[in-house]
C-alpha cells in the first residue's frame, strides 16, 4: 500500500461520503472535509520526506508493470506540489466552514471540493499520460461547478465562459495525446521519453507541441487565452477563488506545462523563446490591467496572470537557477494570492462590497484582515523581507546571467507597477475616512483569521525556506525538471 | 487518409459553432461535434484495415488485430464529454431561468 495512493483515494471517498451523508447529518460535510485535508496535508509532508529519500516513489495500480499498467509516481517536483496543494486546501477548507455558513446546500460546495482536490492530487502523481488527462478534466469539471455555485448570473456567465474555454483546452490535449500515441504506441510518460529519444523527432512532435501549449495555456490563463480567469475567479466563491487562484491554474496549467514539455515530449529552443514571450506578454499585460479595476478581486485575478507570467517565463529560460527561482515563486504566489483571496472575502463579507470606489478606512475596523493582506500584498509584489522578494530577485539573477536582460528589466518594472496596484487596494481599503455601507463592522470570524493568520506567517518568513536545511524540496523539484531526461532515467530505474 | 481528412472537416464544423454561433445550446452541441471528431481521430489511429478483435481465445492464432487501447480511451473520454455536456446544459438552463434568453451576446453583466 503506497502512501502515494492516499491522495487521490481518500478525497474522494470523502466526495461520495459528504454527497451521500451531507444533507442528512448537520457539520458532518464540513468536518468530514476538514479531516481529509487535514490528514493529507500531513500525509504531504511524510510523502515529500519519504521521496526526498528515495528519489522516487513508484505504485503500480493492480501490480501491473510499467509500460502495460497505470502507475502513480512521486518525485521531487511532485513532492513540492503535493505539498503546496495540500496545505493550502486544508486552510482554505478551514476558512470556508465559517465563510459559506450563508449559502445554501454547503454539503455540495465540500463535495466539489474534495472531487477537485482528488483531480488537483490525481495530476500531481499520474505517471500516465491519459490518466493525467482524466484526473484534469476531473479537477475542471469540478471547478467549473465551483465557480457556478452561487448561481448568481454573473456567476453562470462566468461559469459558462469558463466552461466553454476549459472544454476546448481539454479538446486540444486529447488530441496532443492521440497524436503521442499513435506515434510512440506507449501512454506512460517515461516510456513515451525513452520512445521518443531514439526516433528522430519529425513534424508530429512540433504539432503536439502547439496543441499542449494551446491547451495547457489555456488552463493556464497565459495571455493570448486569459480572457476567461477574471470573471471565473472573481464571481465565484470566496474559498473556491483562492484555490483557483492559488493552486489550481498552477497544477493544471504550469505543472502539466512544466511536466509534459520538460520530462515527456523534451524542450527545444524556440518552444523555450515562445514561453519567454508569452511570460512577458502575461507579466505585463496582467499588471497593466489590474490598475484600472476597481473590484478587489477582479484586481487580483488579473494579478494571477502577471504572476503566473513570471513562471512561464522563468521556465522559459530554463537554467536551473531560473527553475529553482519559478517554482519557488510558485509556492510563494501560491501562499500570497490565496491569502489574499481569503482576506478579500473577508472584507467582503464585514463591509458588504468589494468595490474599491465604495469602501475606506476598514483598517481599525479588521486589524487581523488589514494585517493578512498587508503581508500577502508585500510578498506578491517582492519588499524584501518577504518571500515573494526572494523569488523574484532568483528569477530576475537567471535572467541576467542567460543573457536576457530585456526580459529582466521588464520583470523588475513590472515588479514596481504590481506594487502600484497593491498599494492602490491597501490604501483605499484600509487607510482613509472611514466609509461604511453597513453599520456593525465585525472582523472575521474565528475560522476566517486562523486561516488567513497561518498564510500570512507563511508568506512572512518564506525566505527561511531558502536556508541549507529545506532547500532540498526546491532543488529536487527543480532538478526534476532540469534534468529533463533524467525522469525516464530515474523512473527506469526504480521499476523491475 | 480520406478518414482522416473528414473527421479533420467534423473538427472544423464544431469549431466553427463554438466560435460563431450566438445561441448557448448550439455552442454546447458545436462542443459535442468537436468531441467525437477527436475521439473518431483516436479510435481511427488504432484501426487496421481487415484487423479483428483483440480477444484471445485458445486454438486460434490472432495474425492482424486492432489495437485496443484507443478504444478503451474513448470510452473514457466519451464519459468525460457527458459530464462537460451535463454541466454545460445545467448551467444553460440556470442561465435561462436568469436572463429569459438563449442569447449570448446578451449576458452581459461581466466584461473582459
Amino acid at each position: 500500500m503506497s502512501v502515494l495512493l492516499f491522495f487521490v483515494v481518500a478525497p474522494l471517498a470523502g466526495a461520495f461520503l459528504i454527497a451521500l451523508a451531507g444533507r442528512k447529518i448537520k457539520y458532518s460535510a464540513g468536518f468530514c472535509a476538514g479531516l481529509i485535508s487535514l490528514g493529507l496535508s500531513i500525509l504531504s509532508f511524510y510523502a515529500a520526506g519519504l521521496i526526498s529519500r528515495q528519489q522516487v516513489l513508484v505504485f503500480r495500480i493492480g501490480g501491473w508493470t510499467a509500460p502495460l499498467g497505470i502507475s502513480l509516481v512521486g518525485d521531487g517536483l511532485s513532492a513540492l506540489m503535493l505539498v503546496v496543494v495540500n496545505v493550502i486546501s486544508f486552510l482554505v477548507v478551514v476558512y470556508a466552514t465559517s465563510y459559506m455558513k450563508l449559502y445554501t446546500d454547503k454539503w455540495n460546495f465540500y463535495a466539489l471540493f474534495m472531487l477537485m482536490l482528488s483531480g488537483l492530487n490525481g495530476i500531481i502523481i499520474s505517471g500516465d499520460l491519459f490518466n493525467l488527462y482524466i484526473f484534469l478534466e476531473v479537477a475542471s469539471l469540478s471547478g467549473y461547478a465551483l465557480v457556478a455555485f452561487g448561481t448568481e448570473p454573473e456567476d453562470l456567465e462566468a461559469a459558462f465562459k469558463y466552461l466553454i474555454m476549459g472544454a476546448l483546452a481539454s479538446i486540444f490535449i486529447l488530441l496532443g495525446i492521440g497524436f503521442i500515441y499513435s506515434y510512440t504506441s506507449t501512454l506512460n510518460m517515461a516510456d513515451i521519453q525513452m520512445v521518443l529519444s531514439v526516433k528522430p523527432k519529425g513534424a508530429v512532435i512540433g504539432f503536439v507541441s502547439v496543441l499542449f501549449l494551446a491547451g495547457f495555456g489555456l488552463k493556464a490563463a497565459l495571455v493570448p487565452f486569459h480572457a476567461w480567469l477574471p470573471d471565473a475567479h472573481s464571481s465565484a466563491p470566496t474559498p473556491v477563488s483562492a484555490i483557483l487562484s492559488g493552486i489550481f491554474i498552477k497544477t493544471v496549467g504550469i505543472y502539466c506545462l512544466a511536466r509534459v514539455f520538460f520530462n515527456i515530449v523534451g524542450v527545444s529552443e524556440g518552444l523555450l523563446s515562445v514561453l519567454m514571450v508569452l511570460g512577458a506578454l502575461s507579466m505585463v499585460a496582467g499588471a497593466f490591467l489590474a490598475i484600472g479595476q476597481s473590484d478587489i478581486k477582479r484586481m487580483f485575478a488579473y494579478s494571477s496572470i502577471s504572476q503566473v507570467g513570471y513562471i512561464i517565463l522563468a521556465l522559459g529560460i530554463a537554467t536551473p537557477l531560473a527553475i529553482f527561482g519559478g517554482l519557488f515563486h510558485l509556492f510563494n504566489h501560491a501562499v500570497g494570492k490565496s491569502l489574499l483571496f481569503l482576506s478579500a472575502g473577508s472584507i467582503e463579507r464585514s463591509s458588504g462590497s468589494r468595490d474599491l470606489l465604495k469602501i475606506s478606512g476598514l483598517g481599525e475596523k479588521l486589524p487581523v484582515t488589514g494585517y493578512a493582506s498587508l503581508m500577502g500584498s508585500l510578498s506578491i509584489s517582492g519588499i524584501p523581507p518577504l518571500g515573494g522578494f526572494w523569488s523574484k530577485a532568483i528569477i530576475i539573477l537567471a535572467a541576467i546571467q542567460s543573457g536576457h536582460g530585456v526580459y529582466a528589466v521588464i520583470a523588475a518594472l513590472v515588479s514596481v507597477v504590481t506594487l502600484v496596484y497593491y498599494f492602490k487596494f491597501y490604501n483605499r481599503v484600509f487607510f482613509g475616512l472611514p466609509v461604511f455601507l453597513t453599520e456593525k463592522i465585525q472582523e472575521a470570524s474565528f475560522a476566517m483569521k486562523f486561516s488567513m493568520i497561518a498564510l500570512a506567517f507563511v508568506a512572512l518568513f518564506a525566505g527561511i525556506l531558502l536556508l541549507p536545511a529545506f532547500r532540498p524540496l526546491f532543488e529536487n523539484a527543480a532538478n526534476c525538471l532540469s534534468s529533463g531526461s533524467g525522469y525516464a532515467a530515474s523512473i527506469s530505474g526504480v521499476l523491475p | 487518409m480520406m478518414l482522416y481528412f473528414l473527421c479533420f472537416i467534423l473538427f472544423s464544423v464544431g469549431l466553427y459553432c463554438v466560435l460563431r454561433k450566438r445561441n448557448v445550446i448550439k455552442i454546447i452541441i458545436g462542443l459535442g461535434i468537436i468531441e467525437y471528431a477527436v475521439n473518431l481521430f483516436i479510435v481511427l489511429t488504432g484501426y487496421r484495415t481487415h484487423g479483428r478483435a483483440p480477444i484471445f481465445s485458445k486454438g486460434q492464432e490472432i495474425m492482424n488485430m486492432v489495437d485496443p487501447l484507443p478504444q478503451a480511451m474513448v470510452l473514457t473520454s466519451i464519459v468525460i464529454g457527458l459530464g462537460v455536456v451535463v454541466i454545460a446544459v445545467s448551467l444553460a438552463i440556470r442561465m435561462y431561468e436568469k436572463y429569459g434568453t438563449f442569447d449570448i451576446t446578451q449576458f452581459r453583466r461581466l466584461k473582459g
